[in-house]
């Protein structure tokens, strides 16, 4: 699981960029795969089993994208101004390093902050790749990098860029090489542009036009010194949605979900986000609407460059994922 | 089609297509009002078309069929309304309060004449004058709430609350330029008014003229939902912000840039567009050597962002005419940069063909 992770929070994909991380989410899942598509938007789509009797056309979605910048232009110095992919922060950006598609690396900088409490606007700040002029410089308008950071092993804790989704892309993968025998049929979407507004899960939902819609994806926690009024915690098992942003889960998703992990004796916690939203916003109002849920992955830091999660939290949300989708689903 | 004969099958634009730009640009179509440009568009396209329809929200959707066996379904959208007013509140002798329709900035208001309702009776939006202002006053945008459309007590009755009002520029030619209002879009619609007179015979146009872009791109939605095309190209218009910068430091946010060609879209705040679509367009315009630039990634829209999800997804990319003062009583666009957007998009279409989105995107 943590070698799975670490090659695919490595591999570069913004959002509307995902095709390096498509292809080594296929070159994983291929083996297990019944069918597998790719459709307009880039969606990888892996379809497992049929529905049986008392089955589920059943959509899981995890994104494989991630948030990134994009080049607006490059001055005669050589210096790449740009604007943000998805929700990135200024204060995340300063002195952070970005990788190119094309593997070019660059440094973030800005004119010395004249007062340390404001960072510069992302306006005021530009990527640096070493380049002495206009003419000299590797890259050009519309570029796109991501941030890079290293994978880091803590132990019961990882952390790296990227974790927001490419952890739940592993627990997808993994989920989908457990599931053995299943009434429904299953499709394993590893969708794209998920950050700058659940683009690609829109698509996939109406494609697939299934009856349950499940996203995997990464919640923020309160459990750092003064942190957020929040009742999720790294460690203490994957959140079961009850609400977020931009979605309130279906009741009869959650209870059913929670009955799974109780009977599997699998840890899990209540999650109600604030703010943020995820893919099962998109697939609860495709077409004529579905019951939708989420399995959340607590994660500190989301949308910096280091992100930390719990290998434990990922583990148990395999197992949940994998019991939920092995067994009749009773959404009564 | 070999390329010295798509090149010679290349619209032109000349003094009858300014002449049609100039009554698009000259009639008023405010989002959720678009009858005026509606009639044109139809009148125009009538004898080209296989097929005309309006739907429910008011999109003309044509079909121009192909002259191959199986060709691509090419969806292209230009929005035929534009920014403007609406009347919200008769206070009597003329005078009436006002809502904007899309994005204007209130600073572009003040002292404007405008033009109301479907017999466009004229009106100023009038402010105090400079001999009754304080230094304070003149400091401040004056907020809408403020500001009232005056008929005059005389065309008053002929007002009503609920009619659209736009700016009362008329259009004209400046040497090279093209000025006017409601230029966004009215330079997309005659461009595909073009599109449909000449079709490369390779493809079926499925050509959408959109309503209601400005205030949330809702004509395209259900005008993609129905078409369902294979792939999207959208014409529009966009600003170029390419002013000298006084302080000597370089222009970094220009946008796009006069006379530097059609404007192709790689990120705005609705769309990723397609890298296959622009990689099309980018090649196409190197081979035919056609000016193009990058429009800088970056806010702002077009009905791409609405196209691109509808369904299973539609490979949509945006091209735009640059215009200065976009959203204002007044944009200025040059006639080069039209005729190479009917360059790049007409020889674009001519070379497309389904291997162009044979890899994944």
């Amino acid at each position: 699981m943590k070698s799975l992770i670490k090659k695919l929070v490595e591999t570069v994909g913004p959002s509307g960029y995902e095709s390096k991380i498509r292809e080594v989410v296929r070159a994983e899942v291929e083996k297990y795969a019944d069918e597998i598509s790719v459709d307009a938007m880039g969606n990888l789509i892996v379809k497992k089993g049929e529905k049986k009797e008392g089955g589920l056309k059943v959509m899981l979605s995890a994104h494989i994208d991630e948030i990134g910048v994009m080049v607006t232009h490059v001055d005669k110095n050589g210096f790449a101004r740009f604007t943000t992919i998805g929700g990135v922060r200024p204060h995340t950006c300063y002195g952070s390093r970005v990788r190119f598609l094309d593997g070019t690396i660059g440094v973030i900088g800005g004119e010395r902050l004249e007062n340390a409490n404001h960072v510069h606007a992302i306006e005021a700040m530009y990527i640096d790749v070493g380049a002495a002029s206009f003419e000299d410089c590797p890259v050009k308008i519309g570029d796109v990098a991501s941030f890079d950071r290293p994978f880091e092993d803590l132990g019961n804790r990882l952390v790296s860029k990227a974790m927001d989704d490419r952890v739940c892309a592993a627990v997808l993968i993994e989920t989908l090489k457990l599931v053995k025998i299943s009434p429904h049929e299953l499709y394993f979407v590893f969708s794209t542009q998920e950050e700058v507004g659940l683009r690609g899960a829109t698509t996939a939902a109406y494609s697939i036009d299934p009856d349950l819609g499940i996203a995997a994806d990464v919640t923020m926690t309160g459990d750092t010194p003064r942190g957020i009024k929040m009742d999720v915690a790294l460690g203490k098992g994957p959140a079961i949605k009850v609400k977020d942003g931009g979605m309130l889960a279906d009741p009869k998703v959650v209870d059913a979900m929670v009955r799974c992990a109780q009977k599997h004796e699998i840890p899990y916690q209540l999650e109600v986000l604030l703010g943020g939203t995820t893919d099962a916003k998109a697939m609860q109002i495709s077409r004529a609407g579905m019951p939708a849920g989420c399995v959340s992955v607590p994660t500190r830091y989301v949308h910096t460059p280091s992100e930390m999660v719990d290998i434990n939290d990922l583990n148990n949300a395999v197992k949940l994922l994998t019991a939920f989708i092995s067994e009749p689903i009773k959404l009564a | 089609m070999k390329n010295n004969e798509i090149l010679s099958q290349i619209p032109e634009i000349g003094e009858v297509q300014i002449q049609l730009l100039e009554k698009l640009s000259n009639a008023v179509s405010v989002s959720g009002e678009e009858s005026e440009v509606r009639s044109i568009v139809m009148e125009e396209v009538k004898e080209f078309a296989d097929d005309i329809r309006v739907d429910s929200l008011g999109n003309v959707l044509v079909t121009k069929k192909g002259k191959v066996d199986d060709p691509v379904c090419v969806m292209i959208a230009a929005h035929m309304d534009e920014v403007g007013f609406m009347l919200v509140d008769d206070e009597g002798e003329g005078l009436f309060k006002f809502e904007i329709v899309g994005g204007i900035d209130n600073r572009q208001l003040v002292g404007k004449p405008v033009l109301v309702g479907k017999d466009k009776l004229p009106g100023v939006i009038g402010a105090k004058p400079i001999h009754l202002t304080t230094a304070d006053e003149r400091k401040n945008p004056i907020p809408l709430d403020s500001l009232r459309i005056d008929v005059g007590p005389g065309n008053s009755k002929k007002c009503k609350v609920g009619d659209r009002a736009t700016f009362a520029t008329r259009f004209e030619t400046w040497g090279p330029s093209l000025v006017g209002k409601a230029l966004d879009d009215r330079l997309g619609v005659a461009t595909l008014i073009e599109l449909i007179k000449h079709t490369p015979e390779n493809i079926e146009l499925l050509a959408a003229f959109t309503v209601q872009e400005e205030n949330g791109l809702r004509g395209a939605r259900v005008a993609a939902y129905s078409m369902h095309p294979e792939v999207a190209f959208v014409l529009d218009s966009t600003p170029a912000n390419d002013l000298p910068v006084w302080d000597e430091e370089e222009n970094g946010r220009y946008n796009v840039k006069l006379n530097h060609g059609p404007a192709i879209y790689r990120l705005d705040a609705g769309t990723l567009s397609d890298p296959r679509l622009i990689n099309h367009l980018v090649k196409v315009g190197d081979d035919f050597k056609i000016p193009y630039q990058f429009r800088q990634p970056g806010k702002g829209g077009t009905d791409a962002g609405a196209i691109h999800k509808q369904r299973g997804g539609i490979p949509s990319v945006s091209i735009s005419v640059p215009g200065r003062y976009a959203h204002t009583a007044v944009l200025i666009a040059r006639k080069a940069d039209w005729d190479n957007t009917m360059k790049l998009i007409f020889t674009s279409l001519a070379k497309f063909n389904r291997d162009v989105l044979s890899v994944d995107r």
